[in-house]
């Protein structure tokens, strides 16, 4: 048993679900209790679908578990496939229909439907919902592609994309573009997209871009396997990786065509002169690790930020996450328990967050700026308009998006100069944002305070966080003028001038802060 | 009052596909009503995922609710999942010592695996004690439907409240805080108290009950609290609920007559706030007037709702579902709404979807699964949640009561488009 407040991944019938809904023609049987329809909302109102999800739920309650949910099972699936006719089922539980033990795939089976039925097995109790993506979409593939001859124009299958993925329509979108314009034709785009016939004719490309590994890695081991075809390892976010990406699909479609960069404006937006404030400002990444490690090297290598912390909540891409934190002297955070990740935010006090709607809201809390890069999203990151983060408008999207929650460079320098102006103080916040000043630094000067803090504090005294425990602001006092020092740094850099001057003055053994240890501790920092 | 009304309507009874929230989805609401209490979910990760989801970012800030989930260990053996309990509910009072009540919440795993909660919270209780009470119920879906989650909250709470042979009035049922003020103002000034209020905000008010308390429900879902405190003696003074002008006024006559208020007085008491109330619900009810509305079962709040929409909006209710139709609860109500073509109990949501198509509603209220897609099919929605989550009970809100119907008939009036291109 493990205590959860919030959770990064649903279960992995969720997973399912988003392959589901994010094909046509397919219809899910999923053999679940009363109130399990909420995952649809996920879909309605998350992602502005204007289409219910393609599931049907048995709903068994209490009274049936005595008599006959296997029947339940079997009404409920006849009847949707006379409803709704898909090419194609996939069947499975959810956690309490796992439960009972009615094997929905061989009740299904037994019925005789006129389509193919795909049963599906995702342990409700062990795993979760990217691995429930990642299955549904690896047994469709197994029980619908068959060998068949190649095209005859060089062609790839694009895999990964699904329904409530982050930014994955417009991720689809741009690489398909980038693809046609190397000559090479999209044979099939899944699961998003796709039909049951879609899938069948997968043999057919001669290599596969898988773009989510969380979601599509194991349909592109087996497509390797069972057809022969390779597949792309990069991930083409950030403008280096979407050109070792090009570089990569050219040599497995021996083409010479590339695609144009004229619209590629981040490099230049990322050297002109306004982007100066923006060098060795420290963020720190969280997420899946696909995005993570992705946004790490743009942030390192083409915005110039420092990359204080990283880390990812799916453990089975932990190694990747490992190795690329090693890149940059830091050992990875892989956890799924938010209480952990919140509280490695409070003791590095980054001047950025880039993580997922979870971060954002430790964001808000400890009164740092947060930019989403990862999933879990909430609705206000399904734009209406094209955002993608991959390839080469992905760049531009991705600078701007991280740019936006800062205080501008000049602006900065302002607040510096004329902190105590009444309109114009730094409580105000970011000039080109409304409405919502940061909170006065309460939270952060002392983590003791709000209930949020408090939870992150148990958890590094818990020992849970690496690194955490090293910080012991208690022990340390802070004199007053050197208390009234320190409010007149500007809010967006206050939390880590403390934490620096604390470090500083513990490193020397120094109990008290005076002004002079803030000063020495500055220049100490200086870069 | 009856030849006219619904009591004696014959009730189309459906099951299927049901698209409604589980019983667990009330802690959203309850924690923020009790604020020293804690519900601790025992179950899994849908369970914590449906919370997340219900609840989305409006109560990120401080959750005072958490799901233990079960793992694969705790599925093997039982004994090893109480002990697992145990240790995680020592480790969540540590860490908030400001929780007074905390609820072991049972769900759809934790009672297929008949995981005995009582029993847990019997043992917590000896644990913790008197320093923090651990109470139990299930909030499961294969036993409750979405506000049926509150009922078994407050009728897990009956049976601890302390005795007492006062006569005293309990209003039953978790309201906004601003909504119970303004109830509270009213009977105050109708010279009845001591009013008691069940749930109460903090644990140290916890009411007491007894043969001479006498009780009224806010809510029309809390069929299973009003049997338990009839079983410690109280009695109900059952009334429609206190929506709308009419609602308040006939609920608040109900309370009034009990304690023997005197008739001017009770006209010197309502007839401002019932005048206010009447001119506010008639800016909606332009626009609501001579409409069709179709429900689809969610809250329990179905019938009271489509008898304000019908009596004080003018609207015309064509068929009206609800997940549980309780007839000793719903029977004044019943009394009141005219007609309607069809009463139902239950869902099955396709057949359900079908009657809906047909039949092109003006305004559909439904839940938020259904809500944009029936909006991409050009039908106007009004999402069931926000009637649960919003202030909309006595006078002073029947006019926001209306207007939660209104606004997407406004709104719509002001898109030109006559069908919105929605996401496929």
């Amino acid at each position: 048993m493990k205590l959860t407040v919030w959770t990064y991944e649903g279960p992995p019938h969720v997973g399912a679900m988003r392959v589901a809904t994010g094909m046509e023609g397919l219809h899910y049987i999923l053999h679940a209790p009363q109130g399990d329809t909420y995952a649809d909302l996920l879909f309605t109102m998350i992602e502005r679908r204007g289409k219910r999800p393609p599931v049907t739920y048995t709903t068994f309650q209490a009274r049936d578990l005595g008599s006959d949910t296997a029947r339940l099972f079997a009404d409920a699936a006849r009847a949707a496939h006379d409803r709704f006719r898909p090419e194609a089922i996939i069947v499975g539980a959810s956690c309490t229909a796992e439960l009972i033990q009615d094997d929905p795939g061989g009740l299904a089976e037994a019925l005789g439907l006129p389509c193919p039925v795909i049963p599906l097995d995702l342990p409700s109790y062990q795993r979760k919902e990217n691995f429930g993506a990642d299955e549904t979409f690896l047994q469709i593939v197994r029980h619908l592609a068959r060998p068949m001859p190649r095209t005859e124009r060089v062609s790839c299958n694009i895999l990964g994309p699904t329904a409530l993925g982050f930014r994955h329509r417009d991720d689809l979108a741009e690489i398909a573009a980038l693809l046609e314009e190397m000559g090479i034709e999209v044979n099939m785009a899944g699961p998003m997209g796709a039909r049951p016939a879609d899938i069948a004719r997968m043999g057919a490309a001669h290599f596969n871009v898988l773009l989510y590994p969380e979601t599509a890695e194991s349909a592109a081991r087996h497509c390797e396997k069972t057809f022969g075809q390779p597949w792309t390892r990069t991930i083409p976010i950030g403008v280096a990786a979407t050109r070792a990406f090009v570089e990569e699909v050219a040599t497995l479609a021996g083409t010479a065509l590339r695609p144009d960069e004229s619209r590629l404006r981040q490099p230049w937006w990322a050297a002109s002169v306004d982007s100066t404030y923006l060098t060795g400002k420290r963020v720190f990444l969280f997420g899946d690790a696909t995005h993570v490690i992705a946004a790490a090297r743009i942030a390192a290598t083409e915005i110039g930020f420092e990359v204080v912390g990283m880390g990812c909540y799916n453990r089975e891409q932990a190694r990747p996450l490992r190795a690329a934190a090693k890149e940059y002297g830091l050992e990875a955070l892989i956890t799924d328990d938010y209480l952990e990740v919140e509280a490695a935010i409070a003791a590095l006090q980054p001047e950025l967050i880039l993580g997922t709607q979870m971060e954002r809201h430790i964001g808000k809390r400890l009164g740092i700026p947060c930019a989403v890069i990862s999933a879990p999203v909430h609705v206000q990151d399904f734009p209406a308009r094209h955002s993608p983060q991959m390839g080469f408008e992905g760049a531009n999207v991705i600078f701007d998006t991280w740019v936006h929650p800062l205080v501008m460079g000049l602006e900065e320098h302002l607040l510096h100069m004329f902190r105590d102006d009444f309109e114009f103080h730094d409580a105000a916040g970011p000039s080109h944002h409304g409405g919502h000043a940061p909170r006065p630094m309460q939270m952060t000067d002392s983590p003791a305070e709000g209930a949020g803090a408090a939870l992150a504090a148990a958890a590094a005294e818990a020992g849970s966080m690496p690194g955490a425990a090293a910080l012991s602001p208690d022990t340390i006092v802070w004199l007053s003028d050197a208390e009234r020092e320190l409010k007149k740094i500007p809010f967006f850099v206050r939390g880590k001038a403390r934490r620096n001057t604390e470090t500083f003055a513990l490193s020397k053994g120094l109990a008290e802060i005076s002004i002079d240890t803030l000063y020495e501790a500055k220049a100490h920092y200086a870069r | 009052m009856t030849a006219t009304g619904c009591r004696d309507l014959p009730v189309l009874r459906e099951r299927g596909q049901r698209e409604v929230f589980c019983g667990l989805t009330g802690i959203i609401w309850l924690h923020r009503k009790m604020q020293d209490a804690f519900f601790l979910v025992v179950g899994s990760r849908t369970c914590a995922h449906l919370l997340q989801s219900a609840a989305g970012v409006m109560i990120f800030a401080e959750p005072r609710f958490g799901t233990a989930i079960l793992e694969e260990k705790d599925l093997a053996g039982l004994a090893d999942a109480q002990a697992e309990l145990d240790r995680e509910v020592d480790r969540l009072i540590a860490r908030r010592p400001d929780i007074r009540q905390l609820f072991l919440v049972g769900s759809c795993p934790s009672e297929v695996i008949k995981l005995d909660l009582s029993k847990a919270s019997e043992r917590l209780s000896a644990r913790h004690a008197p320093h923090v009470r651990v109470l139990n119920y299930s909030g499961s879906g294969i036993e409750t439907t979405f506000t049926q989650g509150e009922d078994a909250c407050l009728a897990a709470m009956v049976p601890a409240l302390p005795a007492t042979q006062a006569r005293e009035l309990m209003l039953v049922g978790a309201l906004p805080d601003v909504v119970e003020d303004q109830a509270l103002a009213l009977l105050a000034a109708l010279g009845i108290g001591p009013v008691r209020v069940l749930p109460a905000r903090r644990s140290g008010d916890t009411p007491a009950v007894g043969p001479n308390t006498v009780f009224a429900l806010t809510q029309p879902f809390l069929g299973e609290t009003r049997a338990a405190l009839m079983r410690r003696g109280a009695r109900p003074i059952d009334a429609p609920f206190p929506f709308g002008e009419e609602g308040t006024t006939l609920w608040l006559r109900a309370v009034a007559d009990e304690f023997g208020v005197p008739a001017d007085l009770f006209e010197a008491v309502t007839a401002a706030p019932r005048a206010r109330a009447r001119k506010a619900i008639a800016a909606a009810a332009e626009i609501l007037r001579d409409r069709t509305v179709f429900f689809f079962p969610d809250s329990q709040l179905e019938v009271p709702l489509a008898r304000f929409l019908a009596r004080e909006c003018g609207m015309r209710p064509l068929e009206v579902g609800t997940p549980y139709l309780h007839r000793d609860i719903l029977g004044p109500e019943l009394d009141l709404l005219p007609p309607v073509p069809v009463l139902s109990e239950g869902q099955d949501v396709d057949l359900q979807l079908d009657r809906a198509r047909a039949q092109r509603p003006d305004l559909t209220v439904c839940g938020l699964g259904l809500a944009n897609p029936l909006e991409s099919e050009g039908l106007a929605t009004k999402w069931a949640i926000e009637l649960v989550f919003t202030p909309v009970h006595f006078y002073e809100q029947a006019g926001d009561l209306a207007g939660l119907f209104a606004r997407p008939l406004r709104r719509r009036a002001l898109l030109d488009a006559p069908r919105m291109e929605a996401a496929e």
